[in-house]
């Protein structure tokens, strides 16, 4: 049986991660699952933790009334889905929902954001993780935005 | 038209053997075509013998300028260049390529119409002109495809070149290398002098057409005197150029600098009136219209000039892609002098003047080159 | 090269509709045989000219292999005036037509390496035929990847085809769409967000891109990113064309005439026209 320190360093987004602070997200990290159409986060809803996704895919989308909800992007393997346990008020600011079956590591953000305030080096090695991840979608949800392919 | 080497020194001819040569000419078939004063200018049109020549008149040209003087003398071709080149002729400002009509079955059918292309004889091409029709010969001749109509026009052509006696205030034919004196490309060439009392014109010969031709002319042989005379006046035209444009490494200078500043300044003063493209002799651009009759049964396609400084032209799906001055100027230019080099293996720009003339506002390339050429900002690209 | 230099290359070939099919809202696919009964070829990425009798003409690439045998099919988008017309005719009409032009995708060039195909919207349109030329020497290549983007899940081209070789063992084929409702189960978000996962030896590659330019762009800058040299990389560009001969010079981008040096060009040419404005 894998330890939760091996699971985490096969992961691409720990690649490079000092073993030892892989130890200290391990103590904060468990394994979960999610069926097709169960949630990972709702809008609104403390930002407990966060999700490592190992397998499936999940939905970002928005909720609005008199109409179906929007997805406007999808996570899969090795992609991270709750990035608002980092920024006060530590609340979901989107839905996240399991589109396929899930299966995912999730780490405890309260214990996490205590380990990264009383080590900022830790602090400093999740922000350049975040980071980039955060960067990446704002970019692609500019060129969704765009709508290239719909008529000008 | 065969190349032949001209005859060293030459013949010579009075101006009654220009008029006997324009009708030789004319009774081969050729539709004569020459320099003629219309509307105070010098342009191009359907002569009928010497008398329709511009016959002593000079044109006066700077940036945004022309204005028509007289002379002293009685020369014929005692100007520059006329407004227009000899590329509407060649080029037609409108032709209709093809026509397709509908059936009472709705199929639709394509005729091409019946083209017996005018034989023209050019009297007083310039050597700026002779170099700008193999410009655009390269273009419509030479590339993967051939413009059919175009090639059987210029095959056709009988050039009768006259070296420049006069360089124009707009004029820079040294720099390009394509002149003042007529080398090659011609039937015929004249040089005229015009000197007091005496009016003559010395002949080379450039191909057995024009042998044949010069053969119905009363002509003696030039004296070596003559000939040195002649080849005096060519010498001295080219010292007296009214503008200059240095080529040196002219491609990489503006390919490389698409970003310069330069041309946000040029576009404070461009109008984008395209009237440089219309007179330019290179210009080859053109668009194809659709005209239907009332009837809806039949349609024609109808090609034009176009020129880069209009909207529609980079138009695709959704809007044009040079929407600013700034980017039609640049298209323009770094075009014909520097792009044209990699298309077509030579400079799209022959030096003739005319984009400076008859620039409303006096835009000046040989300025404007010197101008980024004097602080080149190295850009991002090619 | 030298048939077509002898013919009048101005004067379209009449063609036959014979068949039209609706592919999206407001995309049809016609599939037109010569009058003439002659046997088009051609290779896939180039285009032909298409004409509307009494609207005039545009330019339009192959969206199947001449290896098919099923005549000139061209996947048409009613854009404006011409493409309008086009898109409404009807099986039985008849339209002019000239070509083939233009240069083609690397499907020969690309034996013996993976195979990336990256499209965006109506772009997979022009790369059909080179899809389909891979698949049908499957063996002469490496790993084939196929992701298309789109707008939402009602915009998908060619859904029938993208299940047929999503179905196949040696295919990968990723489809994402900008936005979506919920009763969609595939990936949302930008068509370049599939790259980067996308299994392919960046030093063994050729990829082919098309789509509007800028998601050209920013497909060329992730294929950059993972590791594939810019000169591996093939853009379609889509300029105003109009002779398609390089006589009319309008398609010119930079040096190039897109008519007859493109539409199909390496990136590592036009990398620095694409970041200038205007050009």
């Amino acid at each position: 049986m894998e330890t939760m320190e091996q699971i985490l360093g096969q992961q691409s987004f720990f690649a490079g991660f000092p073993a030892e602070f892989v130890a200290l997200i391990a103590g904060c990290a468990r394994n979960c699952h999610f069926k097709a159409g169960e949630y990972l986060l709702r809008e609104g809803d403390p930002a407990d933790s966060f999700f490592l996704v190992r397998q499936g895919k999940a939905a970002l989308e928005i909720a609005s009334p008199a109409r179906a909800p929007v997805i406007f992007t999808t996570l899969g393997p090795g992609e991270i889905v709750g990035v608002s346990w980092l920024i006060p008020p530590y609340r979901a600011e989107f839905d996240a929902r399991a589109v396929e079956p899930v299966r995912a590591i999730a780490i405890d953000a309260k214990c996490l954001r205590a380990k990264c305030e009383s080590d900022h080096h830790l602090g400093y090695e999740m922000m350049k993780r975040f980071l980039p991840v955060m960067v990446k979608r704002l970019h692609a949800t500019r060129l969704q935005i765009l709508d290239v392919y719909g008529h000008r | 038209m065969q190349a032949l080497k001209a005859d060293n020194s030459g013949f010579v001819i009075g101006p009654d053997g220009l008029q006997r040569l324009l009708e030789v000419l004319a009774g081969e078939g050729y539709r004569v075509v020459g320099p003629a004063l219309r509307d105070d200018a010098i342009v191009y049109d359907d002569i009928d013998g010497v008398a329709s020549l511009p016959v002593g008149w000079t044109d006066r040209q700077e940036p945004g300028r022309y204005a028509l003087e007289r002379r002293e003398d009685n020369a014929c071709f005692g100007y520059a260049v006329g407004l227009h080149s000899w590329k509407k002729f060649l080029f037609p400002p409108a032709e209709t390529l093809w026509t397709a009509q509908r059936g009472s079955d709705g199929a639709i059918a394509v005729s091409t119409p019946e083209r017996a292309p005018d034989k023209f004889a050019f009297i007083g091409v310039r050597s700026c002109e002779i170099h700008a029709m193999a410009v655009q010969g390269r273009v419509f001749e030479e590339g993967p495809y051939t413009d059919t109509a175009y090639a059987a026009r210029r095959a056709g052509a009988f050039i009768v070149a006259v070296n420049c006696a006069e360089a124009g205030g707009t004029c820079f034919c040294v720099s390009m290398e394509t002149g003042p004196r007529a080398e090659q490309g011609f039937d015929l060439a004249l040089t005229e002098l015009a000197d007091g009392a005496e009016h003559w014109f010395l002949v080379e010969v450039g191909s057995e057409a024009g042998r044949a031709v010069l053969e119905q002319v009363p002509h003696v042989p030039a004296t070596a005197e003559q000939a040195e005379a002649a080849r005096a006046v060519s010498e001295r035209t080219a010292s007296g150029m009214g503008r200059g444009l240095d080529t040196q490494g002219i491609k990489d200078l503006l390919q490389d600098n698409p970003e310069h500043s330069r041309w946000d300044d040029v576009a404070e003063r461009c109008l984008s009136c395209a009237n440089c493209t219309m007179v330019c002799p290179t210009c080859f651009c053109s668009t194809v219209e659709e005209h239907s009759d009332l009837t809806g049964e039949n349609a024609q396609r109808v090609r034009k000039w176009d020129s880069c400084f209009t909207m529609d032209y980079s138009y695709i799906h959704g809007g044009s892609v040079r929407s600013s001055a700034r980017s039609r100027y640049r298209q323009w230019m770094t075009h014909k002098l520097a792009n044209w080099i990699d298309q077509f293996g030579t400079s799209g720009c022959v030096g003739c003047g005319r984009c400076i003339t008859w620039c409303p506002v006096g835009i000046d390339l040989t300025e404007e080159v010197a101008a980024i050429r004097a602080a080149p900002e190295e850009g991002r690209s090619r | 090269m030298q048939a077509a230099a002898l013919k009048d290359p101005f004067v379209p070939d009449i063609c036959r509709v014979a068949s039209a099919r609706r592919e999206l809202a407001d995309a049809v696919t016609l599939e037109l045989e010569p009058l003439s009964g002659a046997r088009p070829d051609f290779r896939p990425g180039q285009f032909n000219m298409l004409y509307a009798f009494g609207v005039g003409e545009v330019a339009i690439s192959m969206s199947v292999s001449a290896h098919e045998n099923r005549g000139f099919v061209h996947t048409v988008r009613n854009a404006g005036a011409v493409s309008g017309a086009l898109a409404a005719l009807e099986p039985g009409a008849t339209l002019g037509v000239r070509g083939p032009f233009g240069t083609g995708w690397p499907v020969a060039e690309a034996e013996g390496r993976d195979v990336l195909i990256v499209a965006g919207g109506l772009g997979l349109a022009p790369l059909r035929p080179a899809i389909q030329e891979v698949l049908a020497r499957r063996e002469r290549y490496g790993r084939v990847t196929i992701l298309a983007g789109c707008r939402s899940p009602h915009d998908i081209l060619y859904q029938r085809d993208l299940e047929r070789w999503r179905q196949r063992l040696d295919v990968t084929v990723e489809v994402t769409v900008d936005h979506a409702g919920t009763g969609w189960h595939g990936d949302v978000g930008f068509v370049t967000g599939l790259i980067p996962r996308s299994p392919f030896d960046p030093d063994k590659a050729v990829a082919m891109v098309c789509g509007p330019e800028v998601m050209m762009r920013f497909a060329a800058g992730a294929l950059l990113k993972a590791g594939m040299p810019a000169a591996d990389i093939y853009l379609s560009m889509e300029r105003n064309m109009k002779c398609a001969i390089g006589l009319c010079g309008h398609c010119q981008f930079g040096p190039a005439f897109v008519c007859k040096d493109g539409p199909v060009l390496p990136y590592d040419r036009i990398a620095g026209l694409l970041a200038v404005q205007e050009i």
